[in-house]
């Protein structure tokens, strides 16, 4: 997708795909990268706008939380987004073609 | 006589070396060996260059094998003499001097290449890398000559080159990319830390700098980065990371990956062909340390010697090499699913710790200050050891936790304490003495602090006075304290935090949480907006700001709404405004396909629907017709709400909205514990509903009634009075005031109606009303503070900052067959 050092650290920004699901792709604290797609479980708020600290990123609308690592609501809520597999290959990110299109119709 | 095969080694470092010492240990005999090595010495420990650098070691302290060893051993060194070819059909290699040698068996051990980064004058003459003897060699003769240096990398070699420099009298300046220092190996806390250790020995360590390029004339005489800042040195040396050396490999078409493919005894696609270190990848991985380079090596000469024991990968550790700074990280402890932290921090020994547990093993660990126990977490981690029986203990370092220290209950470790141990650090003291207090009539947690000064201070000792209370007074203990504390992540109450930041002098969010012992890496969602806010009112224009601390609406400058669009209201003072600005809002609306615009509540134009990546060219628009930010996503001042007054209204006593708009420009950029919305009515008849705001000014015949605390939200509530004024000065003088109050002393997220109800009116008014000095000098502390915060975050924005925020990272399109 693009060097690292593109994504903001503590931040994520975002990935549109035609006809599909928007994806959010997070840098967390100590430079680790992970995707989900940008959609709340709970009211499909945009996670990439969240805060991010540890490994999870809280929501911006509603503030559940979800892990990064799992896609799934911590704590007392229930849901589920997918996981985009991401790889840093040489300081560049490389994703996940086939799970980021599995949302195109 | 046959003879015996014979063995080809290229590469005299460390792996090369210590696979023949491996070898030879298991049958000297059985090999004929010659050593190709490109650098014209024996070998040496390439680790020990860092301490050579430093001054601390010779170059003879480093030698591992001198000639005698190859000597003794029958083994040829050619040294200064690469190899440059390999021909695996006749089994030769050739030297550069053209010498050819045949080989039965070869090991490549070519080690790694430092990264270049190719920015524009990464050739200049004074540009170095951190790698082999030679480059100390250019170090040292840049050292002696003065100057500045640049140290481009902010991980261990980096920070180690750049140690060496600084001790051998250079000014040097280190430029890491990333956030923090030694991010592969350290987390944020850890990395702060470090940076803060190291800029204390005058160093300059600047964080997220992205080089540009190295300019000079035909020399290096400085670095760009990319935010326009330029830093003059005379030697700039490169320390970004490595890449395996595989180019014979490649020539010679051997499998290759990230490095040399090679099995578990080390063999790569040919089978006469070995590779062992750096330059070798195994099951994927490659290894940039020389722990597993030692594990490697055993297993390649089992393989060619004896019984096969086969290579199964490496955990590694580190420990950065830099004299009185103590580092150590092992292991995975970037967190994740059924990870556990458990976190230490000690302020006033300078020490963090942290170690991360999953299904009751140890599965990482990060030490700095004290490293006394990283072997033996290490060591857990390696083993797999199952710490469920030691984990309320583990933290405290081997001899703790074996030592039976270890209690599950935190009451009956205080109880088991002698009477003479200290409980409270700051104020001196002991258990004894909490104990009186508590028997003498204390029962509360605030009756002890009253009583005998401890958990006064700073408050770390809070957990071990209650449990002090629970074990002197059994059932009668009212339980822990009622106030909340700021999150999970502390024991701290908001008032604890925001005294701790004023009385420490803290200014940056993860000093707080070291210096307060947060429980926690790098806080949560609701502790790090309030830490920041703290920060932000106690030092106006000092503070850190953590743009990544701030709730989306602050962060993007714009009302976040539920379809992920962002909605845009312009500051429109005192709600007047004009044709131009009704102008440019339907020319924004209609330009950026709003889908609606609103008159709010607060007497403001909001346009709805605005894409993020929309977001600078509308301010852009916004800020050409001259409006700025409306600050109605903040935690901030909102509006002032005015009616038309005297100047229009039959009824009007006063000029409510110029009064308004004055209040409106003294007040615009100040962020709040939470939102903060004014009024100004002209007549009692309040047409500007000011009683139902945080401050509320009715305009009468005599001056102005002020009034605080309302608030139209979920829970109704009507101000209450707090005075009468009879200038429009006043009413400004007691407005900045009491917002300053506020700002100082609520909990972040407390709107100013559940403050002002705990704290009670008659405080309030004592603060502002009756202490004339007082509040004079919340009003200048307001002001002062206003000098920093009255900028417009849209034009920033609208000129280019954090331009990245707003844009897509990339598309993904599906891959259109053909
Ligand atoms: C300054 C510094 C500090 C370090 N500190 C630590 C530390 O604290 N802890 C740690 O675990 N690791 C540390 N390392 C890393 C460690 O030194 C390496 O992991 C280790 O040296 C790798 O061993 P190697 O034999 O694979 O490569 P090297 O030791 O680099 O040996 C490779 C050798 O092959 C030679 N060569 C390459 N191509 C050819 C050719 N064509 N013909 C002949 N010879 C050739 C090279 O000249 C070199 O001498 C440090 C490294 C550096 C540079
Ligand atoms: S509050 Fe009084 S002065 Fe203002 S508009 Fe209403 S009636 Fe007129
Ligand atoms: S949409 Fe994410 S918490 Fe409600």
């Amino acid at each position: 997708m693009g060097p690292v050092d593109q994504l903001p650290a503590l931040g994520a920004r975002t990935l549109p795909v035609r006809g599909g699901d928007e994806i959010a792709i997070f840098h967390t604290a100590n430079g680790d990268v992970y995707a989900l797609v940008n959609k709340c479980p709970h009211k499909a708020g945009p996670l990439s706008q969240g805060i991010v600290h540890d490994t999870t990123v809280t929501c911006p609308l509603h503030n559940w939380r979800i892990s990064l690592v799992t896609g799934k609501a911590l704590g007392a809520d229930e849901g589920c987004v997918p996981v985009i597999p991401v790889k840093i290959d040489g300081g560049r990110i490389l994703i996940g073609r086939a799970e980021a299109l599995a949302s195109v119709g | 006589m046959t003879e015996k095969p014979h063995l080809i080694v290229i590469g005299n470092g460390m792996a090369g070396c210590r696979a023949v010492e491996e070898i030879l240990a298991r049958d000297a005999g059985k090999f004929r060996i010659a050593i190709f090595g490109a650098e014209p010495r024996v070998n040496y420990n390439r680790i020990m260059l860092s301490p050579l650098l430093a001054g601390e070691k010779s170059f003879d302290d480093i030698v591992i094998n001198d000639q005698a060893w190859y000597d003794d051993n029958g083994i040829a060194l050619v040294s200064g003499d690469p190899v440059v070819a390999i021909d695996r059909k006749i089994q030769t290699v050739t030297a550069r001097s053209g010498r050819v040698e045949s080989y039965d068996k070869l090991i490549l051990a070519t080690g790694s290449d430092p990264f270049i980064i190719p920015v524009p004058g990464h050739d200049l003459q004074g540009v170095v890398t951190f790698r082999d003897m030679d480059d100390v060699g250019s170090m040292l003769r840049a050292a002696d000559a003065g100057g500045d240096a640049v140290v481009i990398g902010g991980g261990l070699l980096g920070l180690e080159a750049a140690h060496g420099l600084s001790l051998r009298g250079l000014k040097v300046t280190v430029l890491h990319i990333m956030p923090t220092l030694m991010e592969r190996q350290l987390d944020e806390a850890a990395g702060w830390l470090l940076k803060e250790a190291l800029e204390g020995r005058g160093q300059t360590i600047l964080t997220g700098a992205d080089t540009a390029e190295i300019y000079g004339q035909g020399k290096v005489e400085g670095v760009r980065l990319k935010d326009g800042r330029d830093i003059p040195a005379s030697l700039v040396v490169m320390a970004v990371g490595i890449r395996p050396n595989v180019k014979l490999a490649r020539a010679a078409d051997l499998a290759i990956g990230r490095g040399i493919h090679v099995d578990d005894h080390l063999v790569t696609s040919d089978a006469n062909i070995l590779a062992v270190g750096e330059c070798v990848e195994h099951n994927g991985s490659v290894y940039g340390l020389v722990a597993p380079l030692w594990d490697m090596c055993r297993s390649l000469a089992d393989g060619l010697v004896a019984t096969p024991n086969g290579y199964t990968g490496s955990v590694t550790s580190t420990k950065l090499k830099v004299s009185g700074i103590d580092v150590f990280s092992a292991g995975d402890f970037s967190g994740g699913e059924g990870c556990e932290d458990i976190v230490m921090r000690d302020a006033s020994r300078g020490v963090y710790k942290r170690v991360i547990v999953k299904d009751d093993r140890v599965i990482g660990a990060v030490l700095y200050g004290d490293t006394g126990d990283g072997n033996w977490y290490f060591d857990l981690l390696k083993r797999q050891e199952d710490v469920s029986d030691i984990r309320d203990a583990l933290i405290f370092g081997q001899a703790f936790a074996s030592g039976g220290g270890a209690s599950a209950n935190p009451n009956a470790a205080v109880a088991a304490m002698a009477d003479d141990a200290e409980i409270c650090g700051c104020n001196g003291v002991s258990k004894g003495k909490v104990v009186a207090a508590i028997t003498g009539g204390a029962v509360t947690l605030d009756a002890v602090r009253a009583g005998c000064k401890a958990s006064a201070s700073c408050g770390s000792c809070t957990g071990l006075v209650e449990s002090l209370l629970a074990v002197t007074l059994g059932d009668e203990f009212a339980g822990t304290r009622d106030v909340p504390t700021v999150c999970k992540c502390t024991s701290f109450t908001h008032e604890d935090v925001r005294r701790n930041i004023v009385e420490k002098g803290l200014k940056a969010i993860p000093q707080v949480m070291q210096e307060l012992h947060w429980t926690t890496p790098d806080g949560c969602a609701s502790c790090r907006p309030a830490l920041n806010y703290y920060l932000l009112c106690a030092w106006p224009g000092e503070f850190v700001d953590d743009n990544q601390s701030r709730f989306v609406n602050e962060r993007m400058h714009a009302n976040i709404q539920k379809d992920g669009t962002y909605s845009v209201v312009p500051r429109m003072w005192g709600g007047v405004t004009n044709p131009k600005e009704l102008r440019a809002i339907a020319d924004v609306a209609e330009k950026f396909g709003a889908r609606m615009v609103k008159v709010t509540g607060g007497q403001r134009l909001d346009i709805f629907g605005i894409k993020k990546e929309d977001l600078p060219a509308v301010w852009a628009d916004l800020n050409a017709a001259g409006m700025v930010s409306g600050h109605a996503y903040a935690k901030a001042l909102r509006t002032v709400k005015t009616c038309v007054g005297s100047e229009w209204c039959r009824f009007g006593t006063q000029d409510s909205t110029g009064l308004g708009i004055k209040t409106e420009q003294m007040t615009w950029g100040s962020f709040m514990p939470h939102k903060f919305k004014i009024a100004v009515s002209g007549c009692p008849r309040n047409c500007a509903e000011a009683t139902i705001k945080d401050f509320g000014v009715i305009c009468v015949d005599s001056g102005y009634e002020l009034s605080v605390g309302g608030n139209g939200g979920i829970k109704l509530r009507g101000t209450d009075f707090l005075c009468k004024v009879a200038t429009e000065q006043e009413a400004l003088d007691y407005c900045a005031a009491f917002i300053q109050l506020y700002r100082e002393e609520a909990r972040y997220l407390d709107r100013t109606a559940p403050w002002v109800e705990r704290v009670g009116m008659d405080y309030i008014k004592a603060r502002i009303v009756e202490d004339d000095v007082g509040r004079e000098a919340l009003r200048s502390r307001f002001l002062f503070s206003q000098s920093f915060m009255q900028d417009d975050p849209w034009a920033k924005r609208a000129a280019g900052e954090d331009e990245k925020l707003h844009q897509h990272m990339a598309e993904i399109r599906p891959l259109v067959m053909a």
